[in-house]
């Protein structure tokens, strides 16, 4: 029996950790991007129906008050509320947080990289993504597909035109093994594909990639605009390198009512399943009412790049103490 | 037998599925976008030795299987059954031919297998990594060649046939990595 103090990373791994977020600094310092730290604690959080918020209750000294505070899962939120505030393009690492997500790929803590840039439209921000893991280690060329490209090259049927039962049947077909009362909507099993069959193929191939223009109804805090057949389409992208989802970025929504109404469907969905609600950012909400720029803003695993870059296939290998020992 | 729910699953938990006892070789998070999470299973049905993959909603809980794994020696066989020794308590445990498929060619008397066991009986025998066996059937030895280039069949006492260097010859004792079945080196008899 090993010990249980010890680190789950070599100490070697960790010198590297350091040259990696070094050389991210200097990236970003290299282009104007102005690095900035906003709160952990908040007092609203995502309302995404399966992120699922650590949180804390604050007592003020000499009162019994609660008050609950979430962990972040993400900067997203305060960030956006400096780019309302003039900030112009920021950058920030930062350690979050997502309860019950623990495997291989995932630790309930994890370190962010997130950044907006105000004067970028999406394809230059998936250029800035690709010249930043060019520059910190040498990833193979990232080739674009759109979502519904990529369907059609590894599963040969058009998202956004093919019946639900298609999509079923082709799951059924492709995926074995699956629990037999699976009950999911049409993006439940275009996940599920992505997961399960385009993924690996992907990771066979050595292949990395951009994929974007999502359907809409997968649109986050993306905008939603037309793509050149017509279709509503979410004007966001994911990078997928060594089998893993590596980034995530988006044409950002900066329309409040429009965000106002998400958060409350997301709390419909999280009513119906029986989960708690989560108190809806209303700073954000107002920041985003003030405005916030036109802008582009992505987020990105720092541990998951790290294993690409140091070849390690679990999050712990990379990070000094995993959650068990921490 | 306990239940087990998906935040239990390792590698190495021994479960049922469909009425067959199975163990997790690899268990994965699958968090497909921002969609509910999924547990990817792995693993190996003990009664039949095949791989397969299984999907579980996180949160679906699994019956536990009762199998355990002993270490046993092998005695003897009377073509049925094939009987493996408890060296403290000196029991008997026989196995039949479909436990023993994977390792019959590797079976010697007084060696000491992994028996896993399903509600005590014998489901799996596992041959150790390595085992000495001499050869009893193989083309004479080319004395000069000593350097282990090239190679030739040889029939080991338990019937496995391996490829051995040139130089070998009959009455050899051989030392055998029975997971790969090759031949590693000349074993001190």
């Amino acid at each position: 029996m090993t010990s249980t103090w010890q680190p789950s990373a070599d100490i070697d791994i960790l010198k590297k950790r350091a040259q990696l977020i070094a050389d991210v600094r200097l990236f970003f310092a290299q282009r104007d991007v102005l690095e900035v730290e906003t709160p952990i604690l908040s007092q609203a959080a995502p309302t995404a129906p399966y992120l699922d918020s650590f949180y804390t209750d604050f007592s003020p000294l000499g009162s019994d008050k609660k008050q609950p505070y979430f962990l972040q899962t993400s900067p997203e939120f305060a960030m956006k509320r400096l780019l309302a505030a003039q900030s112009g393009s920021i950058y920030q690492i930062a350690p979050v947080f997502r309860n019950g997500e623990s495997g291989r790929l995932h630790s309930p803590e994890f370190t962010m990289l997130e950044w907006y840039r105000p004067e970028l439209t999406l394809f230059q921000l998936m250029d800035e993504v690709n010249d930043l893991v060019q520059q910190v280690f040498n990833l193979a060329p990232v080739l674009r597909f759109s979502y519904r490209g990529i369907f059609e090259f590894f599963c040969k049927f058009n998202v956004f035109t093919c019946s639900d039962d298609e999509i079923q049947s082709f799951v059924t077909k492709r995926i074995v093994g699956l629990p037999a009362d699976l009950d999911m909507n049409r993006d439940g099993w275009l996940e599920l594909i992505m997961s399960y069959v385009i993924e690996p193929r992907l990771a066979a191939m050595n292949m990395s990639v951009f994929i974007y223009d999502f359907p809409a109804s997968q649109a986050q805090l993306a905008k939603v605009d037309k793509d050149g057949q017509g279709n509503d389409v979410a004007k966001r992208f994911e990078l997928y390198a060594g089998g893993m989802e590596l980034a995530n970025g988006y044409d950002e929504l900066l329309d409040a009512d429009e965000l106002r109404h998400r958060f409350h469907s997301d709390n419909q969905v999280r009513q119906q399943k029986n989960t708690k609600t989560i108190p809806v950012d209303e700073h954000l909400l107002a920041a985003m009412t003030a405005g916030i720029p036109q802008c582009s803003g992505v987020a990105l695993g720092l541990d998951r790049l790290l294993m690409l870059a140091l070849n390690k296939r679990n999050i712990n290998d990379v990070r000094a103490f995993k959650f068990e020992l921490s | 037998m306990a239940n087990f729910s998906t935040n239990e699953f390792k590698s190495g938990l021994k479960f049922m599925l469909d009425g067959d006892p199975c163990s997790i070789i690899e268990n994965e998070l699958v968090k497909p976008g921002k969609g509910q999470a999924f547990n990817r299973v792995k693993f190996r049905n003990l009664k039949t030795g095949r791989v397969n993959e299984k999907t579980f909603k996180s949160g679906d809980k699994v019956e536990g299987a009762d199998v355990m794994e002993v270490e046993l020696e092998y005695s003897y066989t009377d073509g049925e059954f094939w009987y493996f020794m408890d060296a403290v308590t000196f029991e008997q445990h026989a196995a039949d031919a479909n436990a023993i498929e994977d390792c019959k060619k590797w079976l010697k008397e007084q060696y000491v297998y992994t028996v896993t066991q399903w509600n005590g009986s014998p489901l799996l025998v596992t041959a150790p990594n390595f085992v000495n066996l001499e050869v009893t059937e193989t083309d004479p030895g080319l004395k000069g060649d000593t350097a282990g280039t090239g190679g030739k069949p040889a029939t080991l006492e338990t019937g496995a046939v391996v490829r051995v260097p040139l130089f070998m010859n009959v009455g050899d004792l051989l030392r055998i990595d029975t997971r790969s079945a090759e031949y590693v080196e000349r074993a001190k008899k």
